[in-house]
This record gives C-alpha cells, structure tokens and sequence, in this order.
C-alpha cells in the first residue's frame, strides 16, 4: 500500500480517471473545480491543480490570465465561487501556519512609517497570536531572514529608502520569517535589478532543497525553464501543468497565449530570417 | 490677559479632544481615510434626530447611542459602496455622508422641529461654555466634556496599546493580516468605531472643526517630522497638546492686537494653531522640509568636494 502511494506520487499529477482522494494530505496544495467570478465575470474557470510536494513552481499566463486571482483564492482572501483549494488536505483557515504568501510589491504603500526590520517581523505575528509584542527573539530572527536576502545591513531604514528590489527582499525575508512549508508568491521578479533576481533565485533552490514547495507567478518566458522545475500554464483554465520541460512546448504556450504569442514567434521568425 | 480657572479648563478639554482625536487619526491618515472623521462627524445627524425620536429626550446617553451607531454606519455604508458598486472610496464617502447628513436634516424638521435640537447647535458645540456644565467629584466640580473626552482618550489609548501590532499590520497590508488570521475587516471597524465615538464625544462638547482638524492635521504633522509609528503617535500627540493651548491662548491674546476687548472663537484658534504647526514642519522638518532641503543644497554647492562631484 505504501509502495502503491509512492508510485501515485511520482506520477503527478494523478490522471483524471483514477478515483481522486478527497483530501489528499501529501499533496501541499490540491485545488478542485475552483471558480472566481469578479462582479459576475468569471476570472477563473473550472481550475484542476495538484501541485507536487518540493518542487519550484511557476504560474505563467497573459495578462488577466487569473495568476494572482488564483493565489488570492487558495489564500481565502477572495470568495471563491465554487470549488476549494486544499492545503496539506486542510483548508485555509486550519493551514494558516503551513503557508507564506509574498504579495505583488505595489500591493502596500512604500511610505508607511516602518522600518525593514518592522515589516519582516510581521512573519511573526500569526504565531505571536492577538495581544502579544514582538520581543527582542523575533526581532533578531527577522534580522536572519533579511541576512538571508543579503540585505542584513538595512534593517533600520525605512522601507520607502530602499530600492524595489530591497523591498522586494523585505517581503521574502517576511515570508520566510513565517517559516511554511508553501510559499505563494506573486511576481516577485518583478522590475528587479538583476542582483536580486539572482538571489531570489538562489534562495528559491534553498527553500526547494529543504522540502519546501514554492509557487511562483512569472511573466519572463526566458527564464521559466531555468528557474523553475514544474510549470503551469494558466488562462482562465489551466491549459497545462506539469514537468517544466515536459509542458513548456510550442504548442502549449500558444494555447495558453493564443494569438499574442503567434504575433511574437512570426516576428521572431522574421527576425532570424532577416538575420541568415 | 486675565486668566481664570475657566480659561484652565478650556486648555485641559481642548488638549484631551484634541489628542483623543489625534490618536486614531494617525491610523485614518496612514489608512489614507483621512476625511473619514469629517463624513462622520456629518453623518451622525439621522442618528441624533432617530435616537431623539425614539427616546424622546435630549439626555445624552441615547443620543450618543444613535450617534455612534450612525458614524459606524457611515463606514458599513461607504464599503458596502465602494466594493459592490465598484465606486472610488473618496467617492462613496461623499455620498454615503451627504445622504445621511440630509436625513438627519430631514428628520429633524419633520419630526423634532419645535424642539431646541437644530443642526448647527448638534454639529458646533462651543469648547467655551464646556466648564459651565461640571459634575461634582466629590468637592470637585469637573467639566462633563472634560470627564467625557477624558474617557474617550483613555479608551483610544489603551486599544492603541493592547492592539498596536494588528492595528499596524491591518493599516500596512490587510491582505498580509488576513492571510495571518487577523481579520482586517474587524479591525478596519474598530478604528472607525473609535473614530465615531470619539469624534461624536468631541463634537459635542467643543464643536466640530476641532475634531475634523484633529483628527488630521496633527497625524500629518507627525509625518513630516518622523518616519516611525510610535514617535508618530507620540510626535501627533504633541502637536494636539500644543494646538489646545496655542489656540486657546491666541484666542485671547490676538483680538487685543487688533484693539479689541472681546476673545475670539477658541475652537476655531485650535485648528488654526494646527494649520500653523503643519505648516512649519512643513517648511523646517529636519527631515524633508521646503526650507531645509533648500539649505542643505546650498551647502552642497558650497562644499567645493561635493561641487565637483
């Protein structure tokens, strides 16, 4: 039995025809029949999604594809309209302490009176729970954490002094303050300089190397397949989920880009044409 | 200048409206709700006429009830607009108050008109007359809007203590505070619970203008000077303390400049003093004043080391 559970794990995810677990407590996040509508317009249709345990996964899709809609949903904080997202088998609300969540960066004001320091401690407040300071024990772990980003040195600054990429930094040092087990991340890549994408990506294999699953929404093609070793197509639905090489083909892409990238490939194509 | 025990009152009133408002105020002004505290206090108008109506009475306990429960409304309504109707929240603000302030106008006419209770005796208390009506503590006779607001600042204070983090949190990243199990919905209502009780509490007492000024202008000022939450607090507190008893003072002292015998409206000369205070933090603030940055780069241009640069 155990050898048949192992076998069905590797072999992710399992096909649709095989009786499906209702809450598969292996798998870090499981999302079933998921659907999100924004005032009656459905963002998110019908999403299927098994996501591997210790693997990097990137989100990738167009513009208004539903990546952060999805994110947001498995985290509760937008209704969902059918469907769940489980985590660890549990929902949300009882797998609060199994996830991180690294927001879009322009998601909070930048001019906030706190300090770097301040920000990453606020990992710490789930635990802390209602009512309870952070003391001098959290203070020094969110300074290991901003070690960690490389950016140790800034901790007193105010966050409106540092640069998008420190800020940047600032929230993955916060998310890992929380110290999950699944890490939802929200184009983290983002217009940063090439520093930080550097060890975003570095610290991204550390927390893979730990055990620890990440998902990662991207926008950068270029960079999928070398960051990333599980991939997701999304648009809308998802078109395909699985291996990084495995799924990240012609075909795939452009069913997930539909036209706009068949625009981008001609030129491309031009382009090498003119070039020969 | 002739100073009474009154005129020592007025100070003391004018200092705990002012800093009790300030306190919340700088949760409002970082939430970039600042005008939240001017619909409420606008608001609170159908809850005065309906608490009058129910009760029949003018006595203060139920027609703080309705008052109250009025502002929180304003702020149920505002979201309520804002997320369903997809409207600006600035926006909803402005429609949510000015559709209840005519309400409460339009109650009052019908149901209340023959009673003392018009609009601008309910929205412009005068800080004046507040040691006029005391309460007797023992051979103590305290103002009531002193024991009042009094009361309000100790309840913002200790709910700014105990709560400090989750209200910083909620304030900063609401998404982050939902996430982490701490509903920033509760605490979005808890502010704009306390800004209700605390602006109807005040306006009640000393009129209005203080409480829209107080609860903005001081949080503002503390911005400008600091880049940290509890010397913002702290910086804001200040400021109102000291805008209670500039006001109060110039109140008295600048008629005379002018010839005149008679004082001038305190509760205006408290925002006024706190315009004033803005205004030159934001000239001289050590950390990004007009003046300041404008001499700090002449100096650089004198510093030959850094004019080559």
């Amino acid at each position: 039995m155990h050898s048949e559970s192992l076998k069905s794990q590797s072999t992710f995810p399992p096909k649709s025809t095989e009786p499906r677990p209702e809450h598969p407590p292996e798998v870090p996040l499981a999302i079933h029949d998921l659907t999100v509508a924004y005032h009656r317009k459905p963002v998110l249709w019908d999403v299927e999604l098994n996501i591997p345990e210790g693997k990097l996964v990137g989100i990738v899709g167009p513009n208004g594809a539903g990546k952060s809609t999805l994110l947001k949903a498995c985290l509760d904080l937008i209704p969902k309209t059918s469907g769940w997202a489980h985590i660890y088998g549990k929902p949300y609300r009882k797998a609060r302490h199994l996830v991180a969540y690294v927001p879009q960066r322009e998601s909070v004001d930048w001019d906030f009176p706190v300090t770097a320091l301040d920000v990453v401690a606020m990992g710490s407040y789930r635990r802390l729970g209602w009512f309870r300071r952070v003391s001098r024990k959290e203070n020094d772990r969110a300074r290991d954490a901003l070690d960690q980003v490389g950016i140790a040195h800034l901790a007193d600054r105010q966050i409106n002094q540092l640069s998008g990429g420190q800020q940047q930094r600032v929230f993955l040092a916060r998310a890992l303050m929380q110290d999950a087990e699944l890490y939802l991340m929200d184009e983290p890549f983002a217009a940063v300089d090439a520093a930080t994408e550097e060890a975003i990506v570095i610290l991204l294999r550390s927390l893979s190397e730990r055990g620890k699953t990440c998902l990662v929404v991207h926008h950068d093609l270029a960079t999928v397949t070398n960051y990333f070793d599980w991939l997701v197509l999304l648009n809308m639905r998802v078109v395909a989920s699985g291996p990084a090489e495995e799924t990240f083909t012609r075909e795939n892409l452009q069913k997930t880009y539909g036209g706009k990238l068949s625009l981008l490939e001609k030129a491309a194509e031009a382009l090498r044409h003119s070039i020969e | 200048m002739n100073w009474t025990s009154t005129d020592t009152w007025i100070v003391v009133v004018g200092i705990l409206c002012a800093v009790a408002c300030a306190l919340p105020g700088c949760f409002l002004v970082l939430r970039k709700m600042s005008m939240m505290g001017d619909a409420i206090s606008h608001a609170v108008l159908p809850g005065l006429a309906i608490a009058f109506i129910i009760t029949g009475t003018r006595a203060s306990v139920p027609m703080f009830i309705g008052a109250a429960a009025a502002g929180v409304l304003t702020a149920v309504f505002t979201q309520w607009i804002s997320k369903l109707g997809n409207v600006d929240r600035g926006a909803a603000m402005g429609i949510v108050f000015t559709t209840l302030f005519a309400v409460g106008l339009l109650l009052i006419r019908q149901a209340a008109d023959n009673v003392d209770i018009d609009p601008d005796c309910v929205l412009h208390g005068s800080i004046e007359f507040t040691p006029l009506d005391t309460v007797a503590i023992g051979n103590l006779f305290i103002p009531r809007a002193a024991i009042v607001n009094g009361s309000v600042l100790l309840l913002n204070l200790a709910i700014i203590i105990v709560l400090f983090k989750e209200l910083k949190l909620s304030a900063f990243d609401p998404d982050l505070a939902d996430t982490l199990g701490f509903s920033s919905r509760f605490l979005h209502y808890l502010l704009m619970t306390m800004v209700a009780v605390t602006t109807v509490a005040a306006f009640e007492s000393v009129g209005s203008i203080i409480v829209i000024a107080m609860l903005i202008v001081p949080p503002a000022t503390a911005l400008l000077l600091t880049h940290r939450m509890v010397p913002m607090l702290v910086i804001a507190t200040a400021t109102a303390a000291l805008s209670a008893i500039i006001g109060h003072l110039s109140a008295i002292i600048v008629p005379t400049w002018f010839g005149q015998t008679s004082s001038t409206s305190t509760s205006g000369m408290i925002a006024f003093a706190a315009g004033l205070l803005f205004a030159l933090a934001w000239l001289f603030s050590p950390l990004e004043g007009i003046v300041t940055r404008r001499l700090r780069r002449s100096c650089d241009l004198q510093d030959p080391e850094l004019s080559t640069n």
